[in-house]
């Protein structure tokens, strides 16, 4: 029988994809791999959806209360009251720099002190409560705006008393902020704990193929085509567990965003998320395989440069 | 330092090799081996076969002395540049060191495939091959399910597929019969007479005999003898000229 032999390189693909795959044995979720992946990319999500959430909040809120301002009547005596309230919101209206005023009908007045003062707070003959007027100015609320509108009122509503509406929320706004930073940090701490499970499993992997590496090794494989290999295989981990991951922390987000809702408190409300924000979750799977390929390529290497 | 021959396809000069602390395994040797010869390498069980065999296949770096492999110094060659170097020469390993989750097939295979062979190209050489060696029959088998002398004629056909230059082979026929042992010498003597070096560690006496133009060193406890003029400077050249690689 005549033997032929070949003369090896042909200018093919070389170690394709296919050889490749059977090179190192795929675990297919057998491993601890892809569920270490899916329960990060989970957090990953979940902490990034709650600081986008707070994020819009806080930007819808501030928005909201960036010009306004509230004027209280406080008199005690109910004809007096009135008459400046309605002197106040005379004098507001048409005052320059002033956008809009509206004053806050009594039942909104009634239905806001309710639930600490009781049914029927507001009659003649209980507390006298004050008079509110909400003003929106064209520009963001300055010490100089409140002191020209109390100037302008001092005459007409002597009683009046002028609060930034930014200025009660400013605690609110500063935990809002710090809660920012703390999913930021925990989407930095979560990335940071994935990169050295991506790392100690490529070990493993490394490891647990360290001969069959040694043998490609030593037939003529590059430490590029070798990593390659690797990378394939944490890859499809990384794939299989960023898809389930992302399943997880959306259900898990869509499941938080139910309960908040069901608050119906406004400021909760402007917490959700707009696309662009579903997007960026969306890429959080996709950055995990990004991290966990480029993590098993440089560990591999690095490996590789041991051997001669 | 020995001037490098003209031609020569691997040369050690001084070289020498210890593990860790402990004393030299290999000590002063220095020789050349030219494009178209057939060596073998005698010597003892521990005589440091084996360890030479690493030296010239880029397993191992030597603690001292120069190796020359194809013109480049292996010692200082970058370390992206090593695998063209593998690619030139076919290894036969001691263990044969086969992929164990690989069949017989993609085990042959894996030299073509990592030097880039398209598989249509890959596909009729390997099945060649292994009717060759006697394993037509057993391609899809995994190497767990082969015996000995079946592990290593597909050892051997990984070795001899990628028609190297240099084919270095450690107890080749170690744990195959006579009869095989015989026809897997006149592969390596075929190739040898296409241009390949061969160059074959063995205990085996009678091995030696059946390739009469063949020159033998001889491992002594680390060193280097020399019955046949292998290590003459300047070395004797072969008796048979290489013969243009066809």
């Amino acid at each position: 029988m005549k033997l032929r032999l070949s003369s090896g390189g042909g200018g093919g693909s070389g170690l394709g994809g296919e050889a490749q795959a059977r090179l190192v044995p795929q675990a297919r979720l057998s491993g601890p791999m892809p569920w270490v992946i899916a329960i990060m990319v989970a957090l990953v999500v979940i902490a990034a959806a709650a600081g986008l959430s707070l994020r819009n909040t806080a930007k819808a809120a501030r928005a909201e209360l960036s010009g306004g301002v509230t004027v209280q009547i406080v008199e005690p005596d109910p004809a007096s009251r009135e008459r400046q309230a309605r002197a106040a919101v005379a004098r507001l209206t048409g005052m320059a720099g002033v956008s809009a005023v509206r004053r806050v009908p009594q039942d909104e007045v009634d239905a806001l002190i309710e639930p600490w003062l009781g049914e029927g707070s507001s009659d003649a003959d209980a507390i006298p409560v004050p008079a509110l007027i909400d003003a929106r100015l064209a520009a963001s609320v300055s010490p100089a705006e409140i002191a020209r509108l109390r100037a302008a009122l001092r005459d007409g509503a002597p009683a009046a008393r002028i609060d930034a509406q930014s200025d009660w929320l400013r605690p609110v706004f500063g935990a809002i902020d710090s809660l920012q930073w703390l999913a930021l940090a925990l989407v930095g701490l979560l990335t940071l704990a994935m990169a050295a499970a991506v790392l100690l499993a490529a070990r493993s992997a490394l490891g647990a193929n360290r001969e069959t590496i040694e043998i490609v090794h030593l037939l003529g494989g590059t430490d590029v085509q070798i990593a390659r290999i690797f990378q394939r295989s944490i890859g499809i981990d990384a794939v299989a567990g960023g898809a389930l991951g992302l399943a997880l922390g959306i259900v898990g987000v869509l499941f938080l965003a139910r309960r908040f809702a069901s608050l119906g408190a406004g400021l909760v409300d402007s917490g959700a998320l707009g696309w662009a924000g579903w997007l960026l979750l969306a890429l959080v799977p996709v950055a995990a395989v990004a991290l966990a390929m480029l993590t098993a390529r440089i560990s591999v290497l690095r490996a590789l440069r041991q051997m001669m | 330092m020995n001037k490098p021959a003209d031609g020569e396809i691997v040369q050690f000069d001084n070289v020498g090799l210890r593990y860790g602390v402990g004393r030299e395994v290999l000590s002063d040797l220095s020789f050349t081996l030219f494009p178209g010869s057939f060596y073998f390498i005698t010597g003892a069980s521990g005589a440091g076969k084996t360890s030479l065999l690493k030296l010239l296949y880029l397993a191992q770096r030597p603690s001292r002395g120069m190796i020359r492999m194809f013109g480049d110094d292996a010692i200082t060659l970058p370390h992206e540049r090593l695998p063209l170097l593998r690619r030139r020469m076919g290894v036969v390993f001691q263990d044969f060191r086969l992929v164990p989750h690989l069949s017989a097939f993609d085990n042959v295979a894996l030299p073509l495939r990592i030097a880039g062979a398209s598989e249509k190209d890959v596909t009729k050489p390997v099945r060649d091959m292994l009717d060759w060696v006697g394993l037509g029959e057993r391609m899809d088998a995994r190497p767990a399910t082969l015996s000995g002398g079946e592990q290593q004629r597909v050892a051997i056909a990984r070795a001899v597929i990628g028609r190297p230059e240099i084919l270095v082979a450690d107890e080749p026929t170690g744990n195959v019969d006579p009869d095989m042992a015989v026809k897997l010498l006149r592969l390596f003597e075929a190739l040898n007479r296409l241009g390949t070096t061969v160059l074959v560690a063995t205990h085996d006496l009678h091995l030696l005999q059946k390739v009469p133009d063949s020159l033998i060193m001889r491992l002594d406890r680390g060193r280097l003898t020399d019955p046949t003029g292998a290590l003459r400077f300047p070395p004797r050249r072969p008796a048979r000229a290489p013969q243009g690689v066809a």
